[in-house]
C-alpha cells in the first residue's frame, strides 16, 4: 500500500501531456564547433534526413523523469500507518496460548502499536488474554494497557470454551482487534458473533509456520513422535531434539533427528532410534528453533523401560511352558519392559530395576545379603508365593527381611474338593492402596494362598485383600526400596489373577512395568497426582508453585483434551509413576482457524512505514542521467570523452550498493582477543550497563597494568549467543532484571567455558544477595544460572584464596559495601590443620563468583582514566574505590594463577621434608 | 658541419631574450645539424678557405689546433665562402592556422616553429633569410633570426583573415621560397604566386601543416562547423555522414597542391601537428639543399 503525504501535488502529473507537446517540437541543439576545414565542407549536403523532432523514447524518458519528481515531492509512503480514525473503545484480544509463544514479541509489538494508535485517537482500551478465566472487561485509558500487556505471557495451554467470554463483554459498541494464533478454538465462532454484534472485528494472524509436537510413543525400540504444522507452505525440514541429563546431570541434547515435510504434509513422523540407556534419560523432545510449549513433548515415564529380572530356579527348566510360574509375568511385562531371565547371581550384577522371585523360598546367605543390599539401594523385589514357599520352613523365614510379612506354615486352600468354603473373591481396594481405583473383576477367584501371620504391621502392609480380609498382596519398605509379596503364584495354578487384566494393571501400579504415560485411564484414575514440573507457554519447565495434587480423572481428561489452566501441562507423579501431560494431546490435529467472510484478517507484522521520497528522487536522477547519456548519443558526442565519463561516474555513484560489508569480522575479533589477556564482559543489551561494564573492566585493566605484571588489552564485550568465549579467561556478567535466558546452544557453550577453566563473575548489582527477599536481579540470576553447570556454592570463607591472591582483603566492596560473595563451596571435610593459617580449601578454582556489589561502577573510568561514577563520600569513598580495585586485582590474579597462593601453605611442610 | 656547438652557445646566450618559440626552433634545429646531409654535392662548409686568428667569441672547437701549434696564436679554419642563397619564408598568418584539435598546439605554432628552425639552419649555413611581405630584404647573419622573430610576432599581432588571401608575388630572383600554410583557402592566389615565382626562377617548398582532426574528421551528430574567424559556417545533422566526402575533398586538395608544385618546379609535403616537427624540418632542409 502506498500513501502520499501531500497528494494534491499529484495534480502536477496533468502537466505531462503539455510537456509532451513542448518537448516534441524542440530538436536537440546542434553543437557549434570551430573547424578550419570548413572551407572543404561547404556545399556538402546531408545524405540521411534525420528527424528534427526528439525521438519518442527520449520524450517518454523525460516525462518519466518529471513524473518521478512530481510523485517524489508528493511524499509517497509505503505501508502508511495512518488509517481512518475511530472513536469507539477498542478491545484487544490475545489468544495467549502456547501457539502464541513463538512470535510473542511480534504479537506484543502489534498490541503496542494498537495501543499507541488508540492513545493517539483518545480511545479507551480493554486488553485480555483468552487463556485466562473469563472475567468482566473494563475499558480504561490506553496507557494503562501497556502495563497489562507487559505482564502477559503465553500460557502452556490453549484458550478453551471461548463462548463463555461472550457474557464477559462490556456493554455498548466497541471495536475489536483479535490477535489470533491461527488455531481454531472451541467457541470461537460464538465469541466472534457476539463481538461482531458490538462493532467491527479486525483479526490479526501471523503466517509464521507453527509446529507442534505430539506425545512420544515407542515401539520396537524406536521412539516415534508426530510433528504437526499449521500451514503447509511447501516442503520444510525441522529438527527434533531429544534432551535429557547426561551422566553428570547436565541437561544436553541427546539426539537429533531431521523431519521433512512434503509440500502438502501437515504432519510428519519423527523416528529416533535410541539405545536403551539414552532413551531412559530423555526427559523432553523439542522442535528446534520453536520456542513454545506446543513444540515440546515431555517424556515422563513413557519412554522409560524398566529392566526386570525374572529369577528362575535352576530345576524348573524343563517344565511345561504354561505351567511355568513366570509365563504370565513375561507376557504382562514383555511389551513394556526389558526382561532378563536367569539365576539370581547372574542378574544382580546387571542392576535391574525390578527383580521377580517366583516361588523362591531359600537362597544362599551371600545371595540374600546381596539382594537385600540391592533392595535397600532402591530396588523393587517382587515375590510370588508357590508350593515351595508354602512348604518351606516358616520359622526360618520369620525374620527374613526380604519377606514383607511373616507367613503361616502351609497355605490355605479354599473351594477345593477338600475344603469347606468357596473360592475367595477380591475385596475392593482400600483408599490407601496403590491399586485404589482399579476394578476387581467379580469372577476373579483365588483358590489357594499363603497366609500372613497377623500382627500389628499387617493392615498397613496389606495392599490388596480377599473378601474375607486375608491379605493378597503385601508390601514392606526396605531401605529406599521395597519388597512386595503376592500371596498367590505367578501362574494360574492358585488363582485367576494372572489371567486377568487386573494383574497387568497391578503391575503397572507397582511401577513394575511403568508405562504410565501410555497406560489407560483406569491406570491413572483414583490416584492423586502431584505436579513435578510445569510447562510454561515458552516450553520451559517451571516449578509448580501453588498447585495442589490432582485427581487422576482430571488428568485423564486433560490427557484427552489438552491441558488447561487448572491442569497445566507438565509432569505429574504418583509414587514412582510419572505421567507427562503435554500441550498437544495425542492424535489431536492442529486446526486452522476459519474466519467468516466479512472479518478483516490482516497480517501480524505490518511492514514498517517506508518513505519513498528518497528512492523516487534517486530514480528521477538516474533517469535524468540516462537522458543525458541518450542526448549525448543522439548528438553523436557519446564516446569515451570526458562528459559521458562524468555521467557514467555519476550513475555508478548512485547505483553503488551501500552495504558492502567485511565478513571476516569474527576472525578479526578472534585475533584481537588473543593478542594478550583480554577481560570480557557479557553484553546485556542494556547500553548503559554495557558501557559501565566496559569502563569498569578498563579501570581494572589500568590498575592491573599499574600495579601487577598483568597487562590486559582493552576489554571486549561478548554476546554469549554468538561470540566465541574460549579466548577470555574471565567474564564479567552484570545481571539485569530483564536479562534474556540464554539459548540451549549458549548454555552448552557457557558450560564448556566453565569446565575448561573460564570464570564468570555474576554481579546482580543490588547489594542484596541474602537480604530481604529475592530482588528482580536475583531472580534473573537464578533463572540464568539454572542451566549452568555450577557446583554447590557457599559464602566466601575467610580463608579463601581470593582474600590473599594479591592483596590481603577482608571485604569486597564495589559501589556497595554490604553484599557478600559466593564461591564454590569448600569440601565438607576441609579442616584446619595445626600451624597452618588457613585450610586447604579448594584444589580447583571456583568457576563462578557471585555477588551484588556492582563492581563495574566502582571500577569504571573514563577515557582519561578518571573515575566515571561516584562511590561513597569523600575520603571514605576513595578508600572504597581503592578496595574495589584491590578486589578486582585479587580476582584477576585468582583467575590467572588459580590456587597458587593456596599452595604456599605447603611450603613449610615441603621444606621440612627436604630437610630430612 | 659543426654548427651545433655554436647554436647551443647562442641559444644559451639568447635564452633570456628570445621568445619561447625561438628557443624551441633552436632546439629543433639542433637536432638536424648532421654533417652527412650536406655531402651530396661539394657544398658549403667542406672546402678549406683560409686560416684566420681566433677572435673572442669563437668556440674552442673551431680552433685548428694543428695550425695553432705551429705558432703562438690560435687559428680558426675558415671555409670557402660561397654565394649565399636568399630564402624567403611565407608563414600563413590567417586565422585558419589557429585551429587546434583537442590538446595539440595550433597549426600556426608549428608553422612558425618550422620556419624559424629552418631559418636557423639556413642562417647557420650562411644563407640569407627573409620573410615575405615585410620590407626588410633577406639577410644573413646571426641577428637576422631575431628580426625574423619580431616580424613573425608582428604578423601575429596584425588582424588576420579567415583564410590567407594575399600570397607573396615578388621574389628575389633565383632565390628560394618556403610557403608554410594549411592551404585550405582559395587556390587561385597560390597559383598566381607560384607562376610568378616560376617566372622569377624561384624554387621552393610548399609545406602543408594540418591538424590530425582535419585529416580524420572525427565528428558525429548534429553540428555547426564554423571557420576560425566565423565568416564561414556549415551546418550538418549528421557529421559522420560527411566524413567520407570531406576526406575525398582533402585528398583532392592535396593532389592539386602537389600538381601545382610540380608545375612550378617546387616540392610539396604535408605535415601534421600530431607528428614530431623534426621529420618535417629534415625534409625541408634537405629539399632546400636538394638538387635543383
Amino acid at each position: 500500500m502506498v500513501g502520499f503525504a501531500s497528494p494534491l501535488l499529484l495534480i502536477g502529473l496533468l502537466a505531462l501531456p503539455l510537456l509532451w507537446i513542448l518537448l516534441r517540437a524542440v530538436p536537440p541543439a546542434a553543437i557549434r564547433r570551430r573547424f578550419a576545414g570548413v572551407a572543404l565542407l561547404l556545399g556538402l549536403e546531408d545524405k540521411a534526413q534525420q528527424a528534427d523532432k526528439t525521438p519518442w523514447w527520449l520524450l517518454v524518458l523525460r516525462m518519466l523523469v518529471l513524473a518521478a519528481v512530481i510523485v517524489a515531492f508528493a511524499g509517497p509512503v509505503l505501508n502508511p500507518k495512518l488509517g481512518p480514525k475511530a472513536a469507539d473503545p477498542l478491545l484487544i484480544i490475545v489468544d495467549g496460548g502456547w501457539a502464541d509463544a513463538y512470535d510473542w514479541p511480534q504479537r506484543q509489538a502489534k498490541a503496542v502499536s494498537l495501543l499507541d494508535r488508540a492513545a493517539l485517537d483518545g480511545r479507551a482500551v480493554a486488553l485480555t488474554q483468552l487463556t485466562d478465566a473469563p472475567q468482566a472487561l473494563v475499558f480504561k485509558a490506553a496507557a494503562d494497557g501497556r502495563g497489562r500487556l507487559a505482564a502477559m505471557a503465553p500460557q502452556g495451554w490453549q484458550p478453551q470454551d471461548l463462548a463463555l467470554w461472550g457474557a464477559a463483554l462490556p456493554a455498548g459498541r466497541f471495536e475489536t482487534a483479535w490477535i489470533s494464533d491461527g488455531l481454531a478454538h472451541s467457541g470461537q465462532a460464538e465469541l466472534l458473533a457476539s463481538l461482531q454484534s458490538r462493532g467491527r472485528v479486525n483479526v490479526f494472524e501471523s503466517d509464521r509456520p507453527l509446529y507442534a509436537l505430539g506425545p512420544a510413543s515407542q515401539a520396537n525400540g524406536k521412539v516415534t513422535l508426530t510433528v504437526q504444522r499449521l500451514t503447509q507452505g511447501g516442503p520444510a525440514t525441522v529438527e527434533v531434539i531429544a534432551r535429557g541429563p547426561d551422566p553428570t546431570g547436565i541437561e544436553r541434547d541427546l539426539a537429533r533427528v531431521k523431519v521433512t515435510f512434503g509440500p502438502k504434509d501437515t504432519a510428519a513422523p519423527a523416528e529416533l532410534d535410541l539405545p536403551a540407556e539414552l532413551r531412559n534419560r530423555v526427559t523432553r523432545f523439542a522442535v528446534d528453533g520453536q520456542r513454545s510449549a506446543g513444540a515440546v513433548t515431555l517424556a515422563g515415564d513413557s519412554l522409560k523401560r524398566r529392566k526386570v529380572a525374572l529369577v528362575v530356579e535352576a530345576a524348573e527348566g524343563e517344565a511345561m511352558q504354561l505351567l511355568s510360574p513366570l509365563h504370565y509375568l513375561r507376557q504382562a511385562m514383555n511389551a513394556s519392559t526389558d526382561v532378563l531371565t536367569g539365576g539370581l547371581a547372574d542378574v544382580l550384577p546387571t542392576n535391574p530395576d525390578v527383580i521377580v522371585l517366583a516361588d523362591v523360598a531359600q537362597m544362599p546367605p551371600a545371595q540374600a545379603d546381596a539382594l537385600q543390599a540391592w533392595v535397600e539401594k532402591g530396588g523393587l523385589l517382587l515375590r510370588f508365593a508357590g508350593p515351595r514357599l508354602a512348604g518351606s520352613d516358616m520359622a526360618a523365614l520369620a525374620g527374613d527381611p526380604l519377606m514383607p510379612v511373616t507367613l503361616r506354615q502351609g497355605g490355605l486352600t479354599s473351594g477345593g474338593a477338600m475344603s469347606w468354603g468357596a473360592p475367595k473373591a477380591l475385596a475392593a481396594f482400600a483408599q490407601s492402596s496403590p491399586f485404589h481405583g482399579l476394578a476387581a473383576p467379580p469372577d476373579l477367584k483365588v483358590r489357594t494362598q499363603v497366609l500372613a501371620q497377623p500382627d500389628a504391621n499387617l493392615p498397613a502392609r496389606s495392599l490388596a485383600a480377599l473378601d474375607d480380609g486375608t491379605p493378597l498382596v503385601t508390601r514392606k519398605a526396605l531401605g529406599q526400596g521395597q519388597v512386595v509379596l503376592f500371596h498367590v503364584t505367578a501362574n494360574a495354578e492358585w488363582s485367576d489373577l494372572p489371567l486377568s487384566g487386573l494383574f497387568v494393571q497391578m503391575l503397572e501400579r507397582l511401577a513394575v512395568s511403568a508405562t504410565a504415560g501410555s497406560a489407560g485411564a483406569d491406570a491413572l484414575a483414583g490416584l492423586v497426582w502431584t505436579p513435578e514440573h510445569i510447562l510454561n507457554g515458552w516450553g520451559d519447565l517451571a516449578d509448580p508453585t501453588a498447585l495442589a495434587g490432582l485427581a487422576g480423572e482430571a488428568l485423564v481428561a486433560a490427557l484427552q483434551n489438552g491441558p488447561s489452566a487448572k491442569v497445566p501441562a507438565g509432569v505429574y507423579r504418583h509414587d514412582g509413576m510419572g505421567v507427562a501431560l503435554n500441550a498437544v494431546p495425542k492424535d489431536q490435529p492442529l486446526v486452522k482457524a476459519t474466519w467468516p467472510v466479512g472479518v478483516a484478517v490482516q497480517g501480524l507484522t505490518l511492514p514498517a512505514e517506508i518513505a519513498l521520497k528518497g528512492p523516487v528522487l534517486a530514480l528521477a536522477l538516474i533517469l535524468l542521467l540516462l537522458d543525458a547519456l541518450a542526448t549525448l548519443a543522439l548528438s553523436g558526442r557519446l564516446g569515451f570523452g570526458r562528459s559521458s565519463g562524468a555521467v557514467l561516474l555519476a550513475l555508478a555513484l548512485i547505483v553503488q550498493p551501500q552495504d558492502a560489508q567485511a565478513d571476516d569480522a569474527a576472525d578479526q575479533r578472534a585475533i584481537a582477543a588473543t593478542q594478550g589477556v583480554v577481560l570480557a564482559y557479557v553484553m546485556t543489551g542494556d547500553s548503559e550497563v554495557d558501557a559501565t561494564s566496559a569502563a569498569g573492566l578498563q579501570g581494572v585493566s589500568d590498575q592491573l597494568i599499574y600495579r601487577t605484571a598483568i597487562e590486559p588489552l582493552p576489554p571486549m564485550g561478548v554476546d554469549v549467543e554468538t561470540d566465541e568465549l574460549v579466548f577470555f579467561p574471565f567474564l564479567y556478567w552484570p545481571i539485569t532484571s530483564d536479562a534474556a535466558t540464554p539459548s540451549a546452544a549458549a548454555y552448552d557453550k557457557l558450560n564448556h567455558y566453565l569446565r575448561t577453566g573460564g570464570m564468570i563473575l555474576f554481579d546482580t548489582r543490588d547489594a542484596d544477595m541474602a537480604g530481604a527477599g529475592p530482588t528482580p536481579e536475583g531472580q534473573a540470576l537464578q533463572r540464568i544460572a539454572q542451566g549452568l553447570d555450577i557446583p554447590p556454592l557457599a559464602p566466601l570463607p575467610d580463608d579463601h584464596v581470593l582474600t590473599r591472591s594479591f592483596y590481603l582483603l577482608q571485604a569486597f566492596p564495589g559501589r556497595f559495601v554490604e553484599g557478600g560473595l559466593w564461591v564454590e563451596a569448600p569440601p565438607p571435610d576441609a579442616a584446619k590443620t595445626d600451624g597452618m593459617p588457613f585450610r586447604n580449601l579448594n584444589d580447583g578454582v571456583t568457576p563462578v563468583v557471585i555477588g551484588g556489589n556492582d563492581w563495574a561502577s566502582a571500577w569504571a573510568v573514563d577515557e582519561d582514566g578518571w573515575p566515571l561514577l561516584p562511590v561513597g563520600r569523600g575520603a571514605a569513598g576513595d578508600q572504597q574505590r581503592e578496595y574495589a580495585y584491590r578486589f578486582g586485582i585479587n580476582l584477576i590474579m585468582y583467575v590467572l594463577t588459580g590456587n597458587y597462593k593456596s599452595d604456599q601453605v605447603h611450603v613449610p611442610a615441603l621444606l621440612e621434608r627436604l630437610g630430612k | 658541419m659543426t654548427l651545433a656547438p655554436d647554436l647551443r652557445a647562442r641559444a644559451e646566450a639568447l635564452g633570456q631574450t628570445l621568445p619561447p618559440l625561438l628557443a624551441a626552433a633552436e632546439h629543433l634545429a639542433a637536432t638536424v645539424t648532421l654533417g652527412e646531409h650536406g655531402r651530396r654535392r661539394p657544398a658549403m662548409g667542406d672546402d678549406f678557405w683560409q686560416y684566420r686568428s681566433a677572435r673572442a667569441g669563437d668556440p674552442l672547437r673551431l680552433i685548428d689546433w694543428r695550425r695553432s701549434a705551429r705558432s703562438d696564436q690560435a687559428f680558426v679554419q675558415e671555409r670557402e665562402w660561397q654565394a649565399a642563397q636568399s630564402v624567403v619564408f611565407w608563414v600563413d598568418p590567417a586565422q585558419s592556422m589557429d585551429f587546434a584539435g583537442s590538446t595539440r598546439p595550433p597549426k600556426s605554432d608549428r608553422a612558425r616553429l618550422l620556419a624559424l628552425a629552418l631559418a636557423v639552419l639556413l642562417l647557420r649555413a650562411g644563407e640569407q633569410v627573409g620573410l615575405a611581405g615585410h620590407p626588410q630584404p633577406p639577410r644573413a647573419g646571426k641577428g637576422q633570426i631575431l628580426r625574423l622573430v619580431e616580424a613573425l610576432a608582428a604578423d601575429l599581432a596584425a588582424p588576420a583573415q579567415d583564410y590567407a588571401a594575399a600570397l607573396p608575388l615578388d621574389f628575389v630572383r633565383q632565390g628560394r621560397a618556403v610557403f608554410i600554410s594549411d592551404f585550405l583557402g582559395d587556390l587561385p592566389g597560390l597559383e598566381r604566386s607560384l607562376s610568378q615565382a616560376a617566372a622569377s626562377g624561384v624554387k621552393g617548398l610548399l609545406l602543408q601543416v594540418l591538424d590530425p582532426d582535419e585529416e580524420a574528421f572525427p565528428f558525429d551528430g548534429r553540428m555547426v562547423f564554423v571557420s576560425m574567424g566565423g565568416s564561414l559556417a556549415h551546418e550538418t545533422k549528421s557529421a559522420g555522414d560527411l566524413r567520407g566526402r570531406y576526406l575525398a575533398r582533402l585528398a583532392e586538395r592535396k593532389a592539386r597542391l602537389a600538381e601545382l608544385a610540380q608545375a612550378a618546379g617546387w616540392v610539396y609535403a604535408a605535415h601534421h601537428t600530431g607528428q614530431s616537427a623534426t621529420p618535417a624540418l629534415l625534409w625541408a632542409y634537405r629539399a632546400l639543399q636538394g638538387g635543383w
